[in-house]
């Protein structure tokens, strides 16, 4: 075998290895258990999917992280989109301070980033909830957004603009019809990063939700008691939804170029 | 004037949420980490650096554990993760795209679950060991779950994809040129991996031990599935601390020498290369 060929069946191996805990993730959501433990393979059932939304605690867990998800991206794709349009366009003194806040928030160690927040609440006395998690995600969600839309800015012609304020154009008219769509695909990449970010986090959010549940900290709760299939099945649902969105994009974009 | 003002209005809005929520709780942290008291009678500013020496006389066990393992496993990804970066760089074609994609499937399953689930492919009695020994391929005694190689296998396999696309970035801009250049001039395979390939993709490198060993030496989430009671990591520590024990003063300290020894580390290493740089790579 050639060591061209010998690399290409190693990287699938590797691939087939990243993805065998999402076979076995979609797997056990269709596993008739009977005892408590859901480790092994008890025959084929759909009961699952009926009965998905069944358990009161996990379904309010995964709406609460649906709406902070929804909430937190919406504030991050604001602030990251005016930050990312401020480095990618302009001069400015602080930038180098700017740049350098942006880099320490994306390498910030989650649990130092949750442990810290922790701290301010708990000097400040503030209570810990849904809003508290949602600026933590905003938080951490931010540098990617900007960084995102920094690069697509970055490869934008300046003369575009130019053109739009020589055809009288106010510069609200020129952000929004010429400035906004031409960055868009990287403001889109942005918060589905953000919401991705969000809806996945919990070493940050552990630290700064109070008795708030949000989904991934409903799972490691019920580690211990044994985690029921309908986390798998919705774990399923996910990881299709998010498949399918990606492909449906990628196909999009080539459609364009 | 409003032109000038522009940049600073686009910045304000992130510059207050990074300055209350990043800089401001770092600050607060390392108040809180030399304060003493306890929970019910609150906690009292006193200069109290020996939080920091009693905490790490604690738990150095833990904070050197989580080094180990964060270490063991960026090496891991970084040997399974290079081969398969320059296949597809420079053996991808037209499906480069495409195995990108395989790749970062395991991000669209929340990074619990697919901890958990790596779990049930490695439990005693799981599909994978269970029918080895239902066969009589393994003695019953054998284990994986609850051992050192557990943990260190779960964060090489939830952190390797990090590892391999900025590798791959790195790889991907080596112009073709030099290396026919360096054909040309008879070197060997060999010699043109060492002497070009691997000295123009040091970069990708880099920015990929950057982005895996920090979060893995960091992480709680790991140990706590995979590791069983004996592979306690600085993550769970902080994390007891801070939200069973309430012991904010410690748990502070330890957080804030955990960050002091990873942050130091990664400016040396964006001083070398530059945070735009990483950066880049990072948005990648």
């Amino acid at each position: 075998m050639s060591s061209g060929r010998l690399l290409k069946a190693y990287t699938w191996l590797v691939i087939i290895w990243l993805s065998s805990p999402i076979a076995v993730m979609i797997l056990f959501g269709f596993n008739d258990k009977k005892s408590k433990s859901n480790t092994s393979w008890q025959g084929f059932t759909l009961k699952w999917y009926h009965q998905l939304f069944e358990i009161d605690g996990l379904t309010s867990a995964l709406v609460t992280s649906l709406l902070i998800a929804v909430v937190s991206t919406a504030v991050t794709v604001v602030l990251g989109t005016l930050l990312g349009l401020a480095l990618g366009r302009h001069r400015f003194r602080g930038q180098g301070v700017t740049n350098f806040l942006v880099f320490a928030a994306i390498s910030t160690p989650e649990l130092v980033m949750g442990a810290s927040l922790l701290s301010l609440f708990v000097s400040a006395n503030l209570p810990r909830d849904a809003l508290t998690i949602t600026i933590a995600h905003v938080l951490f969600s931010l540098s990617f957004v900007t960084v995102t839309v920094r690069a697509r800015v970055l490869t934008l012609d300046p003369a575009l603009e130019e053109a739009a304020k020589d055809l009288g154009a106010t510069p609200w008219a020129t952000f929004r019809q010429v400035t906004l769509p031409a960055i868009m695909p990287g403001v889109a990449a942005g918060a589905m990063l953000a919401f991705a970010l969000s809806v996945d986090d919990y070493v940050v959010t552990s630290f700064v939700n109070g008795s708030t549940m949000t989904f991934p900290l409903w799972i490691v709760a019920s580690v211990k008691t044994g985690i029921p299939p309908q986390v798998n099945v919705m774990g399923t649902l996910i990881f299709g939804i998010g498949v399918v969105i990606a492909v449906a994009n990628s196909i999009a974009a080539r459609r364009r170029a | 004037m409003r032109r000038r003002l522009t940049p600073y209005l686009l910045a304000l809005p992130s510059w207050l949420w990074l300055a209350a929520f990043l800089v401001v709780p770092l600050a607060a942290m390392a108040s809180v980490s030399t304060q003493t008291g306890n929970v019910v009678d609150g906690f009292a500013q006193t200069f109290s650096f020996g939080n920091y020496a009693d905490a790490l006389g604690r738990y150095s066990t833990q904070l050197v554990r989580s080094l180990l393992y964060g270490g063991a496993a960026t090496l891991a990804m970084l040997a399974i993760g290079y081969p398969v970066a320059y296949w597809i760089a420079f053996r991808g074609g037209s499906r480069k795209s495409m195995y990108l994609f395989l790749l970062l499937l395991p991000f669209f399953v929340s990074f619990v679950l697919r901890t958990i689930a790596w779990g049930f492919l490695l439990a005693d009695d799981g599909i994978l060991f269970g029918t080895l020994k239902g066969w009589g391929l393994l003695s019953p005694d054998f284990h994986v779950l609850a051992t050192s190689f557990a943990v260190i296998a779960g964060l090489t396999y939830n952190w390797l994809p990090f590892m391999i696309l900025p590798i791959y970035v790195g790889l991907e801009r080596v112009d073709p040129r030099v290396i026919e250049a360096a054909y040309d001039l008879y070197a060997t395979r060999f010699t043109v991996f060492r002497r070009v390939v691997l000295p123009l993709s040091l970069p990708g490198v880099f920015a990929g031990v950057l982005m895996t060993f920090v979060p893995a030496v960091a992480d709680p989430i790991n140990a706590q599935i995979l590791g069983g009671t004996n592979n306690t990591m600085i993550g769970n520590i902080i994390q007891v601390e801070y939200l069973t024990n309430n012991n904010y003063p410690t748990a502070s300290a330890l957080s804030f020498t955990l960050m002091a020894v990873l942050l130091v580390g990664i400016f040396a290493y964006a001083r070398a290369l530059g945070t735009e740089n990483v950066l880049e790579a990072a948005a990648r």
